[in-house]
């Protein structure tokens, strides 16, 4: 029998059995970040244990950050606080640190892909759910939490069992106008936010190979929003272009044994998965949710479903102050985030901004575009897009996780509407009280224009 | 990391769906760079009313419903990967959480801090949150030996799962890096034969 692409990645990094389930799986890029780590390293400190591999493990400063006014110190003393450790945690124990100011520092998973660190075939960890966005690489790559970051700091390794596999299969062309987030965020509102609870997944079809790696790293992005471990591409010819000439990424007689090892990564024909889904790219259209899971979504010129129809819908509505079989489109929105390790890349930016260009935002609505990384802000500025941004009365800030998730600076108010490109639409997770709206960045910067949800298919040739 | 064995309590009911961990310890209250506090910040959205006021509604701010075990909906802890919130869940003074399903990398979480993970049917959730609306002094017995969890004076009783190796840790207290950092020799071993690309 065949291998899938997850098993054959899984068994090249099985260091012992430990049965019965258990394996000892080694773990060969770690990321880490100021909010997930202080206190693996009070683990190593306490043990008088040092950081293992210290090369294989990448820092960097993102979710505490404010956006603005990056040169000046933190202002808010407990971010602060949590960031200062991180750099002197990274001192003490010789982790490579990308904080503030410094040229590669931006969101993890924006940054890994950027520079190389993540590439076909490892395996990757960190102490953050959406680590699963690097298996866009054909990478296995998962999050852990702060018991398990100690852990690969001290060992390199982790106890896992195996998961069970799925592959989801997208085949045809998509409708102008939709996107990677609009895939993904119908596979979760048919699938809901526990189907793929105990799974790895494998992303495969033809809608997937046509796919860009920023749009690909989306979809793996919000793996975790319907409960799997990770999600995961086969490695292609748009990832090797993506890999190559960054800066960590092979050289010279190294490249092409590289390559050569990465295109026997796939899923040979007769590999079994435990579970298979297919759709078709001309069902999706451009998605909006209208509740607080990620599951709770639409395509925009649906209404909401009936109460009886959906479990949990009538408190997510009263939360969201939203009705069943009301529609969306038209619906009054006050801010627009466009952000997140989801869509921040230099892809989206330049979709928003050329989507925008000679138009202004609605009068009443607060537009946040957010630039992932350092290097996407610095690009987006070679281009003239911060122009195109403040042109039309967005903000254009600097690169961290921003509203995201209500931790930093940037919150939106409680009762207000936020059209986000982020990944989760949670109570309160863009701050206490703020209603998440779940889109695309297209579907962002035309409810920006608009000033509520419309859908982008009308205004596109 | 504390042993766990037995467990006889009555419970507190919180028959939601899908509660992500976002809900169990919100993100602004991530900062602490200590495991110990986050109990004062459980489920503080539900818990507290915009003005920081006790929201009499919740179930934690209703002194009818005591006890060290969390009897919550299916999907508990789905969403973000935050340790925070088994540590908030431990610190406020749960030893366990049932449920009829748990988003993995919480059950993870839960099991590497000693807070136990109890997987029952949805009949069973069932028959809980009925006993104990109908009395709040129903008690449960957790026996993790023997894997099964009784509602006391119901004869009512299911069986649950758990990872042999999860068990054997929780019940002698022990850490997974413990396991690990004995392991090094073979994880060198390992590292020699291995090329990353
Ligand atoms: S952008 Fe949001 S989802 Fe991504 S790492 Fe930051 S906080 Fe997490």
């Amino acid at each position: 029998m065949g291998k899938t692409l997850f098993d054959k990645i899984w068994d090249a990094h099985i260091v012992e059995d430990v049965g019965p389930g258990t394996q000892i799986l080694y773990i060969d890029r770690h990321f880490i970040h100021e909010v997930t780590s202080p206190q693996a390293f009070d683990g190593l400190r306490k043990r008088d244990i040092p950081v293992f591999r210290t090369t294989q493990t990448i820092a960097t400063a993102d979710h505490n950050v404010p956006t603005i006014n990056q040169h000046l110190p933190i202002s808010e003393p407990l971010s602060r606080h949590q960031v200062d450790m991180l750099t002197e945690n990274c001192k003490n124990f010789g982790v490579e640190l990308f904080g503030l100011g410094h040229p590669n520092q931006g969101i993890v998973h924006v940054i890994g892909p950027e520079l190389g660190l993540t590439r076909p075939g490892m395996t990757i960890v960190c102490g953050d759910s959406h680590t699963s966005t690097h298996g866009a690489f054909g990478t296995i790559a998962f999050g852990i939490g702060t018991s398990q970051v100690e852990q690969v700091l001290a060992t390199q390794c982790l106890l896992q069992s195996k998961p069970l596999r799925m592959r989801i299969n997208i085949e045809g062309e998509l409708q102008a106008g939709v996107l990677s987030k609009d895939i993904i965020l119908y596979i979760i509102s048919k699938l809901s936010t526990s189907g793929g609870n105990g799974y790895f997944v494998e992303y495969a079809g033809s809608a997937i190979r046509s796919l860009s790696m920023e749009a690909r790293m989306t979809i793996c992005n919000m793996s975790i929003e319907m409960g799997a471990r990770g999600g995961l591409i086969a490695p292609d010819e748009t990832t090797f272009d993506y890999v190559k000439g960054r800066p960590h990424a092979p050289k010279g007689a190294a490249w092409d044994e590289a390559v050569n090892y990465w295109k026997t990564l796939y899923s040979d024909e007769d590999a079994v998965f435990d579970k298979e889904y297919y759709f078709k790219a001309e069902d999706i259209g451009p998605m909006v949710t209208y509740g607080t899971n990620p599951g709770m979504g639409l395509v925009v010129d649906q209404a909401i479903p009936d109460a009886s129809a959906v479990p949990g819908i009538e408190k997510a509505l009263s939360y969201m102050g939203l009705h069943e079989k009301q529609a969306m489109l038209g619906q009054k929105i006050d801010y627009v985030f466009i952000g997140s390790c989801t869509n921040s890349r230099i892809e989206d930016l330049r979709l928003v901004a050329d989507f925008i260009k000679g138009k202004q935002k609605a009068g009443h609505v607060e537009v946040f575009v957010v630039p992932g990384s350092k290097q996407v802000e610095n690009q987006a500025i070679a281009e003239g897009l911060d122009k195109v941004f403040t042109e039309a009365g967005f903000q254009f800030r600097e690169p961290g996780c921003s509203a995201c998730l209500g931790m930093n600076e940037d919150k939106i108010p409680k009762g207000a509407y936020c059209v986000s490109t982020s990944n989760r639409n949670f109570e309160g997770r863009q701050g206490p009280g703020a209603r998440t709206i779940l889109a695309s960045p297209l579907t962002a910067a035309a409810a920006a224009i608009a000033g509520n949800i419309v859908d982008v298919r009308s205004l596109i040739n | 990391m504390d042993k766990f064995t037995t467990l006889h309590t009555t419970a507190v009911p919180l028959p939601i769906e899908d509660i992500d961990t976002d809900q169990i310890i919100p993100a602004r209250f991530l900062k602490a760079t200590t495991r110990e506090g986050f109990g004062d910040n459980l489920f503080r959205d539900w818990r507290y009313t915009q003005g920081e006021e006790p929201e009499a509604s919740f179930v934690l701010n209703n002194p009818r419903y005591q006890g060290k075990i969390l009897v919550a909906g299916r999907n508990f802890g789905c969403g973000s990967s935050r340790e925070h919130a088994a540590w908030a869940i431990y610190d406020y003074g749960f030893r366990a959480v049932v449920s009829s399903f748990f988003a993995d990398i919480f059950r993870g979480n839960a099991l590497n801090n000693g807070l136990l993970p109890v997987q029952v049917s949805p009949a069973f959730l069932d028959q809980i949150f009925q006993h104990i609306e109908k009395d709040p002094s129903t008690s449960l017995m957790i026996n993790l030996p023997e894997q099964v969890i009784q509602i006391e004076g119901s004869g009512l009783q299911e069986n649950f799962d758990i990872d042999p190796y999860k068990k054997t840790c929780l019940i002698n207290g022990y850490d997974d890096i413990d396991f690990l950092l004995n392991k090094r020799q073979v994880i060198e071993t390992f590292e020699k034969n291995h090329q990353v690309h």
